[in-house]
This record gives structure tokens, C-alpha cells and sequence, in this order.
């Protein structure tokens, strides 16, 4: 067990590294670099000469890469161009809004795709499988944000009982949980609807597993079967899907930030990205990749909390 | 007292099941024989009321009066594992691999009875001992992939037996086991069936472990009851023609041929000569297991040799040593003079003179591929001839099969019609010597019988050496000129076939032997001659 973690553990920790290279790599080749997009066209050459040194862009590569993640493991991502404050400050307080508003998202997909999905493949084949795979897949092929439009429009316009949009703080922790209710909503609703269909696919395979047809001959219901025998089995390929869900939902909610008006994630690379402020983008992009290999961790040991298979590699 | 009367079951349009009409007394045991597809298992599920939902029952399943097939899906759950157990032919896969033994056994009491944990694992573990699995080697705490087959089977024994129910079903039990454990589980049935008097229905393929075992037997084909009676008068009668087939095939010996000037005769030098060759695997902890360890022997040009020993004694290792899937740690194998070595550094040329056919008929095509492209796979390795076209015609005539079948999906073909294709696609680059890996284990006897016959002929034709690995000593002896014994990674006996299965030396070949179920000489009688036909 010990074994196969501390193996999970170090490659991980090379995709990490090897990512900030390749992450550091890409902005640097970008043409044109922050000191002349910071002083515009029409600057001086020698003007731009010397600002490039202020910044250290005169250094050669491997050396400015060290600095920088040197900076980087000690909480220092450096200065937004833009804004001219830090950039850990940014994201920081970006995630205050992202983090929770992936983390309801999930739960909510959760919360909707497991009574659905086992009622679906518990009833395979039948109207109510049918229905099932109807309305999932209309789930997945709305995209989430037409969901937020119809959101709003019943809870905030028609009921007035949720805002429309914006984000008071977490001073507030009930305006600010309630200000995160319907993005949530909104983007749990496709993550749940393709949630739903991994999970029945796994349960019908599972299903045909002779250990079920034991549990069967042991006197067990076909539901009794199905929830103590076959979820837990079906659970591998349901926990990689939310790994990745879990990782699309954390930047993959501009939209949806965009339709609330809400200061997550996404909306801060969406603005440096067409402000140039690249540094503003490393950052993220890196602390996203980060986000991403510690989930992939974590099912890692989801898997392994669910497999004993898998604890003694 | 379990009775089936006038049951039958059909699916769509076809009959699966018809007047099939058993007594199960409590304390005998029946034996249910018959070739895959002719009903048995669809017997034992309609018992159980675990036929498949489109499937339609007629007849009466009476249990003490009671017909189970009249009882309400939540009635039949209170039936099954309470009153009738059973357990079924894969051992790997019969239990949750990701629940403890002690929970899989303990669950069973607490469906049927209100009992809390501590005190069903109690139970389970008094059942658990029964079965053999005693502490502290065998803690209610293990997973199913922490045990062999032979242990996972008892494991399914102990959950079917957990509420002492008045009749076990047991699906060919001990087919996927080797011989020394089907001959230690079917010692413990038969002592469970005495000790707490319990009815067993044995379904098998195997004559010879009914005529060990039963005390009553039922001939099945085409989902009928052909004939049935105590075992050792329909034995001795055999008066249905079928039954007489049956029994034919399973003591089936091809005709021996001439072996060649023999070992040592031959002039030219070994075909395949394997030196002192040791498969080291690593194991967690530091340790390490020579799965093959010191093993040296040689195979003739034209020659046909039986490897056999238990699961677990090395051969499957051995084997993909000798196909050059596996690196050695130590020794040598030369096929014709050329070093075999794993992986693509094995000359295209040398692996032309090896073929392999596998245990499982199903699982060995492609099943996207039509059959001329399945067979013309291994010209990867010569070089397409310009008459692969006959080549391909004459390598499924000689297998009994016609060349229309070209162009057919491997769906479309019985389980041995599948391993006459893998003979032909064995066959179709003229390769030295045929490794047959468990090649027969999974076919019916008659089509067994037929496969064997099949298997001697190509050899005479064509001059060709066999490596052919079994568990089942009675098919090693009809097709073996001589015999290999492995045990522990080593070749602990090495002597002509009748030779090492009438007077075995090796400790290992003499449990091999006593394990191996047959059926009394004094049954057979006199129509010993009879060909398989059919």
C-alpha cells in the first residue's frame, strides 16, 4: 500500500515539473514579451532594453525558469503586469470562489447520478432506463449555461428567491453560499447527466460478473444485489470520470461565471489572457495543473480505498 | 426432497428444456451429465428461479410440496441459499473481489436471519472451517485474490452451504481445478453431503467423476432427460445410444501411430533441447519464486510429449519460456540449434518453427477478423507464399473444415470447430513442433475425442512434434509418446506414457494418478471397441 502510494507520489511529482517546463517554456516563445507589450509599440529601444533587464528577461532560459520556480515554491508567483500586485494574492482569492462552486458542483452531479444511474440499470431496458438515457442525454447536449438562463429566470426573476448574480464574500457566508447555489446548479446538471450513464454502463457490466450471479444464489434481491455488490465494483470508472469532472469544473466555469458575474478562476485567465498579461496566465495555468495531479492522486487513493487489489502493489 | 416435474423452459422460439423430471433426495447425490448446450446448467437455474428474464418456465419445481416456480420473486429469494445453495464452475470469479471472505460467508446468515455482525462472522467462520479453511492460516479477514482456485472454490462452498440448506447445486464444480484439488473438493462434497444431510445435484461434462461420486445419474441431451438411474446399472447398461456415445468418447484413445525411430534413434539432433533453465519472479518482501528452476529436457523431431503436473507447478511459466513470450534468468533453449529469446529479438524465421494453440476457443480470435485473415496471420513471420490461397484451402480441408468457411466471422463456429481453427492457423506456416496448452481441456468428449483424432493424423502427415500440456493425465496417455512430470518448477519424472501413469515413481506422479477420477473397470464391460461417433 505504502509502496504503490510513494510510486503514485513521485510521478506525479514529475508530471508536476515536467508541466511547469513546458508550462514556463510556451509563454516564453510567445512572440513579443511583457516589457514591450508594457511599454507598447512605439517605445524606445533603449527604453525597452532596459526595462527588459530590470525583469530579468535578458537572462538566458534555464536560469529565469530555476528563478521562477524557485520564487513559485517559496508562494512568490511575482507581479501582474496589469494590476501591479501579486499574483498569488489573485488566485488566492479567486479560488476562494472557484473552489467551492467545483466542490457543490460535484457533490450536486453526485447527489443527482447515483440514484439515477442505479435506478437506471436496475431497470435496464424497461420505460424507465429509457427515459433515463433520454433525459441525459439531453443533458449532455444542452450546454450548461442555457441551464443557468433558465435558472435564473425561475428562481431569481419569476420566484426571487436566489440572486441573479454577483458574489458578496465569504463575510457573508449565507449570501455567499446562496450566490454560489445556482452556478452550481447549473454546471452540476450536464456533469450529472454524463455521470449518470458512466455509472449504469458500469453497474450493467458489473452486472453480468459471476460474483453477482453468486450473490443471487446466496438469496440476495436483484436491488439487494445491486447496490451491495455491484456499485462498489462498477466505482473505478465512476471515480475517473469525476477526477476529470472535478478538474474541468475548477477553470472550466467561465461561462458560468461570466452568466453570474462571479470572481472565480476563469474569469481572471479570460481577462489577463486578452490583457497579455502572461504571467497572470503561467501562473494559473500551473496552479491548475497542480489542482488537476493532486485530484488525480486522490482517486488514486480512492481507488486503491476501494480495491485491496490495488494495496498491495 | 427437491422434485422437478414436466419442467420446460424456452426462449424465444427455441426449447431449451423439455419434460425434464428429477427426484433430489436429501443425503444422495445425483450426477447430471451431458455436452455443453444440452441443458444442465438451464436445469440447476430454473431450480434456482435464476433464468434469464426473458426465458418461459413451465412444469412444477416442487420442494416439499411446494412448487417454487408458482412462488413470488421475494418468496424464491428466501428459498435460495437458505434451502438450496449452489456453486458454480469459475472458482476465479465466483466471489465479490473486493469483499472479505468472512463477509461474503457471514452475509448469507444475516439475509436470511436477523443476526448481527460478530455473530454471523462466528458462524461463518465454524462454516469456513468445515470447508478447510481453517485459522490461522485462512483469517475471515483474506480477499478472494489472496487465495488459489482450489481455495476460492471452498470459499463459494462454505457461503453455499452457510444455512445448511436441504439441497446444493454444484455447476461443474471442479472443472477449472486440476486434478489433486477436484479430487480434494470432491472428497469434501461427499462429506458434506453425508454429514449434514444434504441433497447434492452434480452437473459435470465427466463421467468419470459421476461414476466416483453419484449415487444416481441423469443423462442430458438437447435439453432432455435421455436416461437416467443408479449409477452403477446405467453404467453398466448404458442402453441409450447417446449415453453408450458418451462413454465411448470418454475413454477415447486415438489410434497410436508409429513414433518415429524413437528417441535416441533418431540421428539428427534434438528438435528442442531446453538446458538448466531457471524463471525467477520477484516477490514483495525480497523474496523470490523459481517458478522454473532447473529445468532441462529434450523433444525429438516428430515426437509428442505430455507436460504435465499440477497448477502452479511451473508449465504455464515453462511454456511461454519455450514461445519466447518470457525472458529466462538462467539456461538455454534452442529450437533447431537457434537460441530462443524473448521479445522482438526472436528471428522471424525461428518463430516459424512454433506454434502454439491455447486452452479457450473463445477467447483466441479476433472476433472482427474473417477466418482467412485469422489464418493467414502467422505468414507475418514467412512472408505470404504465392499459394497462400491453397495453402489456406488445404489448412482447413485437413482439419475437417471446408474452405467456403474463409470467409466466415469466428461467431459462427462451434467451440470445436474454434480449436480446429486454431490447429489450422497452427498449422498453415508447416511449423516443427505444436505447443498445445490446455488445447482439449474446454471441449465436450466427443468433440474431444475428435480433436485428439484430428491432432494424431496431422502429426503422421506431416512429421510434426508436440509439446502437449494437461492437467488430465487419461488424454496425456492417448496422445504422449512420453511423459513429463513437473513439480515445484522442477521435471521430477520423465518416462514413456504408459510407463509413468501405470507405475508413476515421483511422489508428485503418484498423487497425480490416485487424484485422476475414473470409472471402474468392471463397469466397462464388453463393448470396449466402440468408436466416437457423432
Amino acid at each position: 500500500m505504502l509502496g504503490y502510494l510513494l510510486r503514485r507520489m513521485i510521478s506525479l511529482g514529475l508530471s508536476l515539473l515536467v508541466a511547469s517546463a513546458l508550462i514556463f517554456s510556451v509563454v516564453e516563445l510567445v512572440p513579443g514579451d511583457p516589457a514591450s507589450f508594457m511599454l507598447g509599440t512605439g517605445a524606445q529601444p533603449e527604453t525597452l532594453a532596459a526595462l527588459r533587464s530590470q525583469m530579468g528577461l535578458d537572462q538566458p532560459l534555464p536560469l529565469r525558469y530555476a528563478r521562477w520556480l524557485a520564487a513559485i515554491l517559496q508562494g512568490d508567483f511575482g507581479q501582474s503586469f496589469t494590476y501591479k500586485t501579486p499574483i498569488a494574492g489573485m488566485i488566492a482569492e479567486r479560488m476562494t470562489v472557484s473552489l467551492p462552486l467545483a466542490v457543490m458542483a460535484l457533490l450536486l452531479a453526485a447527489v443527482i447520478a447515483f440514484p439515477v444511474g442505479l435506478f437506471a440499470a436496475a431497470r435496464r431496458g424497461r420505460i424507465g432506463d429509457a427515459a433515463v438515457m433520454g433525459g441525459t442525454q439531453l443533458g449532455i447536449a444542452l450546454p450548461n449555461f442555457w441551464f443557468a438562463m433558465l435558472l435564473v429566470l425561475l428562481f431569481s426573476v419569476r420566484l426571487r428567491l436566489l440572486p441573479a448574480g454577483g458574489f458578496p464574500g465569504w463575510g457573508q457566508p449565507v449570501a455567499a453560499l446562496t450566490a454560489l447555489l445556482l452556478p452550481a446548479v447549473a454546471l452540476a446538471l450536464p456533469q450529472a447527466a454524463i455521470l449518470a450513464r458512466v455509472l449504469r454502463s458500469a453497474l450493467i457490466e458489473t452486472q453480468g460478473q459471476d460474483y453477482i450471479r453468486t450473490a443471487r444464489a446466496k438469496g440476495l434481491s436483484a436491488a439487494q444485489t445491486l447496490r451491495r455488490h455491484a456499485l462498489r465494483n462498477a466505482m473505478v470508472p465512476v471515480l475517473t470520470i469525476m477526477g476529470m469532472q472535478f478538474s474541468f469544473l475548477l477553470a472550466g466555469a467561465i461561462i458560468i461565471e461570466n452568466v453570474f458575474y462571479l470572481p472565480g478562476l476563469g474569469r481572471l485567465i479570460f481577462q489577463a489572457i486578452s490583457q497579455r498579461d502572461l504571467i497572470v496566465v503561467q501562473s494559473a495555468v500551473l496552479v491548475l495543473v497542480a489542482a488537476v495531479i493532486a485530484v488525480t492522486f486522490l482517486v488514486d487513493l480512492a481507488y486503491a480505498a476501494v480495491d485491496p487489489r490495488l494495496r498491495r502493489r | 426432497m427437491i422434485e422437478t416435474r414436466d419442467l420446460a423452459v424456452t426462449i424465444g422460439a427455441s426449447r431449451l428444456l423439455d419434460h425434464v423430471d428429477l427426484r433430489l433426495a436429501q443425503g444422495r447425490i445425483t450426477g447430471l451429465v451431458g455436452e455443453s448446450g444440452s441443458g444442465k446448467s438451464m436445469t440447476a437455474l430454473a431450480i434456482m428461479g435464476l433464468l434469464p428474464p426473458h426465458a418461459r418456465v413451465s412444469g412444477q419445481v416442487l420442494l416439499d410440496g411446494l412448487n417454487l416456480l408458482a412462488l413470488p420473486e421475494r418468496a424464491m429469494c428466501a428459498v435460495r441459499g437458505r434451502r438450496i445453495g449452489m456453486i458454480f464452475q469459475e472458482p476465479m470469479t465466483a466471489l465479490n473481489p473486493l469483499m472479505r471472505i468472512g463477509d461474503q460467508v457471514a452475509e448469507v446468515l444475516r439475509i436470511h436471519h436477523r443476526m448481527d455482525r460478530q455473530a454471523a462472522l462466528a458462524r461463518a467462520r465454524e462454516r469456513l472451517d468445515r470447508v478447510g479453511l481453517a485459522e490461522p492460516r485462512f483469517p475471515l479477514t483474506l480477499y478472494p485474490h489472496e487465495l488459489s482456485g482450489g481455495q476460492r472454490q471452498r470459499v463459494a462452498i462454505a457461503l453455499a452451504i452457510a444455512e445448511r440448506p436441504e439441497l446444493l447445486i454444484a455447476d461443474e464444480p471442479t472443472t477449472a481445478l486440476d486434478v489433486t484439488t477436484q479430487a480434494q473438493i470432491l472428497t469434501l462434497l461427499r462429506g458434506l453431503v453425508r454429514d449434514e444431510e444434504m441433497g447434492l445435484l452434480l452437473i459435470t461434462h465427466d463421467l468419470a467423476v459421476v461414476a466416483g461420486l453419484a449415487d444416481d445419474v441423469a443423462v442430458m441431451r438437447s435439453g432432455e432427460i435421455v436416461e437416467a438411474g443408479p449409477t452403477e446399472a446405467l453404467f453398466r447398461r448404458r442402453g441409450h445410444p447417446y449415453t453408450r456415445q458418451l462413454f465411448a468418447a470418454s475413454r477415447h484413445v486415438p489410434a497410436r501411430i508409429a513414433a518415429g525411430p524413437g528417441p535416441g534413434l533418431d540421428s539428427r539432433p534434438p528438435l528442442l533441447r531446453i538446458e538448466d533453465a531457471a524463471r525467477v519472479f520477484r516477490l514483495p518482501g525480497g523474496r523470490s519464486l523459481r517458478a522454473v528452476d532447473g529445468v532441462s529436457l529434450t523433444i525429438a523431431h516428430g515426437e509428442s510429449v505430455g507436460l504435465v503436473g499440477e497448477s502452479g507447478c511451473g508449465k504455464s511459466t515453462l511454456t511461454r519460456a519455450i514461445l519466447g513470450l518470457d525472458p529466462l534468468q538462467a539456461g538455454s533453449i534452442r529450437l533447431n540449434g537457434m537460441q530462443v529469446s524473448a521479445g522482438n529479438r526472436m528471428p522471424h524465421a525461428l518463430r516459424a518453427q512454433m506454434q502454439v494453440v491455447f486452452q479457450d476457443p473463445f477467447g483466441s480470435f479476433d472476433p472482427r477478423w474473417r477466418v482467412a485473415r485469422l489464418l493467414c496471420e502467422p505468414f507475418h513471420l514467412t512472408g505470404r507464399p504465392p499459394d497462400w490461397r491453397a495453402r489456406l484451402d488445404a489448412a482447413l480441408s485437413e482439419v475437417g473444415l471446408s474452405p467456403e468457411d474463409a470467409g466466415k466471422y469466428i461467431h459462427e463456429f462451434s467451440g470445436g470447430q474454434r480449436q480446429r481453427l486454431a490447429i489450422a492457423r497452427a498449422l498453415i506456416i508447416r511449423p516443427a513442433l505444436i505447443v498445445l496448452d490446455e488445447a482439449v481441456s474446454a471441449l465436450d468428449v466427443r468433440v474431444r475425442a475428435q480433436v485428439l483424432d484430428l491432432l494424431v493424423r496431422l502429426r503422421r502427415d506431416h512429421g510434426l512434434a508436440y509439446l502437449f500440456i494437461s492437467h488430465d493425465l487419461s488424454v496425456v496417455r492417448g496422445i504422449a509418446d512420453r511423459v513429463l512430470v513437473m513439480e515445484r518448477g522442477r521435471i521430477v519424472e520423465d518416462g514413456p506414457a504408459a510407463q509413468v501413469i501405470d507405475a508413476p515413481q515421483a511422489e508428485a506422479t503418484r498423487r497425480l494418478v490416485a487424484a485422476m477420477p475414473r470409472i471402474p473397470e468392471g463397469w466397462i464391460g464388453p463393448e470396449q471397441g466402440e468408436a466416437a461417433s457423432g
